[in-house]
């Protein structure tokens, strides 16, 4: 282990398109569920638009169902995940009423991101401008579009007083945030933080923009098998929506209080391609010196990892320049698994919740299957677990998520 | 023309929508800010929403002088 402050994590929670909760996503994961539908009976846009792709991967339950009325009118869906995501995580973690937590509120801070924002407010919003004037736009509008909203609202639901930060950088976005907490954590700016991502932009304008850029999958007639990273028939990511939140904290704070210790965040990192705005760099350098710089920063060699949770989101350029960064930063040994394939891509949130799979595959001991794997592409030379889920004994294993932008973000947990 | 108590109870309808309170607490000594704990932005959604129920007009300068449900019962009353 390297000298620098442990952090561990203590709580996790997230609503997602398998499930409201993190023992519920888990569980469809195991059980090899797809989150993945047709969406047209619910957004009429789809049809309206005739847009070719009429497929995504909402939410299992619906944040009304689990908010209060009036909370929920006041917070846009991507504000309402967070919300739901980070409460579930506090109370896993024990940390008392807010309030009066064991955490003083200025050693308390917040890193939560979103990709893209309060777009569907932002639109609302604008038709009822455009149709009706300015005196039904809501006094609402613009805490409930800014990208910080998510981690404002959670900074105030719990108190947190030392700092509440929003990064942004696409896909990469729940990654990058724990990287940041990290950081936090590790100069002693704080003793806990909530970490995480959140993302609700299933839209017009959203669906219509990735259908542009040629990046979303077209498989309507077949909605479940939509989303194959890795299999040779993949075409394009399925757009979703969610929230993952952990609880993470300085080893010695939590030992203090008699936490219960799910993991260890062992080692983060980040790095740009600096390359083209979407497109990742064909070689994987970045993505390679992301993953290399995270194990080292976990003070762990390549050989120590058995396992990464991939970011692959089913893109064809994507996924098989992935395995190549994989192999390049860690060598042929590790195990791959892509989440993306059953929960589909929810951008910003997607690093923060498929982190937190990646540390339930270390505590449980199991790696959930990719789905929809029925042809390997021939330019993945590494083990892709697919089928069913393997049982595997891990002490490390890497989480890494990619950004449009070029953003690269890994992360690295251990077991405790 | 609403007479007063159909204005308090239309008002009291509209804070509930707004504010989840619940409308026995909406009462005429109530002040928005210190009793119901009404922010500046729900207050907007609350002066919106009143205009079009009795057919008012609520200007921002007015809007702020409505401490109480008692004064924006009184307001409503005299300019419906």
């Amino acid at each position: 282990m390297n000298s620098q402050v442990e952090v561990v994590v203590t709580g996790t929670g997230a609503t997602t398109p398998l499930g409201g909760d993190v023992a519920s996503t888990w569980e469809a994961l195991l059980a090899g569920r797809s989150g993945v539908r047709r969406i047209e009976a619910d957004h009429p846009w789809v049809d309206e638009f005739d847009l070719p792709v009429k497929i995504a991967a909402p939410l299992a339950v619906d944040p009304l169902e689990v908010m209060p009325r009036v909370e929920a009118r006041r917070l846009d869906r991507a504000e309402q995940v967070a919300m739901i995501a980070a409460r579930e995580a506090w109370a896993q973690a024990g940390l008392g009423e807010p309030g009066d937590a064991q955490v003083d509120p200025e050693r308390l801070g917040v890193v939560i991101g979103t990709g893209i924002g309060g777009v569907t407010t932002l639109l609302t919003q604008d038709d009822l401008l455009e149709r009706t004037g300015l005196r039904k736009v809501s006094p609402l509008t613009v805490p409930m579009l800014m990208p910080n909203g998510p981690a404002a609202w959670v900074g105030i639901e719990f108190g947190a007083r030392a700092g509440v930060h929003s990064p942004v950088s696409a896909c990469a976005t729940g990654a990058e945030a724990l990287h940041w907490a990290m950081k936090l954590l590790r100069a002693g700016e704080v003793d806990v933080v909530l970490a995480g991502g959140a993302e609700a932009c299933i839209a017009g304008i959203t669906v219509a923009g990735f259908v542009q850029a040629r990046t979303l999958s077209r498989r309507n007639d077949d909605p479940e098998r939509a989303s194959r990273p890795f299999d040779v028939d993949r075409d394009g990511f399925v757009l979703a929506e969610g929230a993952g939140v952990m609880v993470l904290e300085r080893a010695d704070f939590a030992a203090a209080r008699g936490a219960t210790v799910l993991g260890r965040l062992a080692g983060t990192a980040l790095t740009a391609d600096a390359y083209h705005i979407t497109g990742p760099e064909p070689e994987g350098e970045g993505q390679a010196r992301a993953i290399a710089k995270s194990v080292r920063d976990a003070g762990l060699e390549p050989a120590d990892v058995g396992h990464v949770n991939c970011h692959a989101t089913s893109t064809v350029a994507g996924d098989v320049g992935e395995t190549r960064a994989v192999r390049k930063a860690l060598g042929d040994h590790p195990v791959l698994t892509a989440p993306k394939s059953a929960l589909g891509h929810m951008v910003g949130a997607a690093g923060a919740v498929e982190s937190i799979v990646t540390l339930l595959s270390i505590k449980e001991g199991i790696i959930p299957a990719t789905l929809n794997l029925e042809k390997l592409d021939p330019g993945v030379t590494l083990d892709v677990v697919a089928g069913e889920p393997r049982k595997m004994d891990l002490a490390a294993a890497v989480c890494d998520s990619f950004g449009f932008g070029g953003h690269n973000a890994a992360v690295t947990f251990t077991r405790v | 023309m609403a007479d007063n108590t159909e204005i308090l109870s239309g008002l009291a309808e509209i804070v509930e929508e707004v504010a989840g309170i619940d409308p026995p607490e909406v009462t005429v000594e109530k002040s928005f800010v210190d009793d119901l704990d009404i922010d500046s932005l729900s207050m907007v959604e609350i002066a919106v929403q009143a205009e079009d129920k009795f057919g008012v007009k609520i200007p921002d300068d007015q809007l702020a002088e409505l401490k109480t449900v008692g004064d924006a019962v009184d307001y409503i009353a005299k300019n419906q």
